[in-house]
């Protein structure tokens, strides 16, 4: 074993890339929120990409390391302690047999990432370690770590000519209290009446303490959907549609109150009209928004998404090359 | 400096178990560490907030219901 969980934090789970591609069987993907901030720590510590990591939410676990390891936090401005000293994020690290990662209050953003040199080795379940909690599969026996558990560490060889490596300054996103996600209008966007669709984007709303790995709810505003008789198999609230499958990222509002953001862990369908879809780009910043923070939505089209991801990809491929 | 209780995560600040009981703590109660002195929620769960040391509360910071980010000075002891 390599790491012992002396206190689990709020909500420390195991993380990869995710579960990709089981939609038809109604699986989500779970996987990191923030992907960047997840695989930037990848790279940091020199793991193949796709190796699992710890997700750590809005308050910091205390673990102890059983060996030497190489490690590195990204993502939430939450900061590391090792042995009660802070210690640089986005930056290589190395910690002995017996030193105890603890974290600082989160300042900003919402949830830190754990890389381990090697990787956590836990089962992999349908091609994926990634955790999903709701169903209580993947990851370490499907669930949040609890105090006393122990995770063992893939192979990995000797790392400790990359302790040091760090993320460039400019290549470290900045979290704030004020956020803005641009949104694909649609897939059913119809269902909204022409002011509420004004109103949905000039609204600044707020994230709710509801807000987890299923869905961001929001408040602030109120939306009215257009009037009309529910078709067959659509259900009686007028934010119904016939059932559809829902991408990650699609925003559905039941009642036309309180946005939902579906993310990583969601129902992959149902019957909630979606009004628009975070772009992919957007979510490791939505994944970054914590309760209480405000939130604005702004309309892109296709084009500007697809640029906006390209430029994502082109940033994690210079920060990889940069610490290769 | 006075002693606090801190908010150790973001969420909403209670400061009773439930709507229909009395309050954890009062102005002016001798608490001893450990003791429990209101409620955060935060995705859908609640978790308690605990006096790290015995004090007397002094005053309450935030209100009932308030939001409250980690961190964040929840009430002084004296």
């Amino acid at each position: 074993m390599a790491i012992r969980v002396k206190s689990p934090g709020l909500l420390t789970t195991v993380q990869d890339t995710g579960r990709l591609g089981e939609y038809a069987i109604g699986m989500p993907p779970s996987g990191a929120m923030d992907v960047f901030s997840y695989q930037v720590g990848n790279y940091l510590v020199g793991n193949e990409e796709g190796a699992a990591g710890l997700e750590i939410t809005y308050f910091g676990p205390e673990l102890e390391f059983t060996e030497d390891a190489v490690v590195a936090v990204t993502g939430a401005q939450m900061p590391p302690k090792i042995n009660g000293e802070e210690a640089p994020t986005w930056e290589t690290l190395s910690v002995e047999a017996g030193d105890v990662l603890t974290f600082d209050y989160l300042q900003n953003g919402a949830r830190s990432y754990l890389a381990v040199a090697g990787g956590i080795d836990v089962p992999v379940f349908m091609h994926s370690r990634s955790t999903y909690t709701l169903i209580g599969l993947g990851g370490h026996e499907g669930r949040a770590l609890g105090e006393g558990d122990e995770l063992a560490l893939g192979e990995a060889g000797d790392r400790s000519d990359r302790v040091g490596m760090a993320v460039v300054e400019q290549q470290i996103p900045k979290y704030s209290k004020e956020t803005e996600l641009r949104v694909i209008i649609g897939l059913a966007s119809y269902r909204l009446t022409e002011e509420s669709m004004e109103e949905f984007l000039n609204t600044t709303w707020t994230v709710t303490p509801d807000a987890d790995r299923v869905g961001y709810r929001y408040k602030g505003g109120e939306l009215g959907f257009v009037e009309r008789e529910q078709p067959a198999g659509a259900g009686a609230d007028q934010a119904n549609v016939v059932d559809f499958g829902y991408p990650v990222g699609s925003i559905q509002v039941p009642g036309g109150v309180e946005p939902i953001v579906l993310m990583n862990d969601a129902v992959t369908g149902g019957g909630y009209a979606t009004i628009g879809t975070v772009i992919s780009a957007d979510r490791d910043k939505l994944a970054q928004t914590k309760t209480n923070d405000k939130t604005r939505f702004r309309s892109v089209d296709l084009e500007e998404a697809l640029a906006a991801r390209e430029q994502r990809r082109k940033q994690m491929a210079e920060i990889k090359e940069a610490l290769s | 400096m006075a002693k606090t209780v801190k908010a150790q995560m973001p969420g909403t600040f209670y400061r009773r178990p439930d709507p229909e009981s009395d309050t954890y703590v009062e102005e002016g109660d001798q608490v001893s560490a450990g003791d429990t002195v209101g409620l955060i929620e935060v995705m859908k769960s609640f978790h308690e907030v605990k006096a790290g040391e015995e004090g007397t509360i002094a005053r309450f910071l935030v209100e009932n219901e308030e939001a409250v980010d980690a961190g964040q000075d929840l009430l002084e002891m004296e």
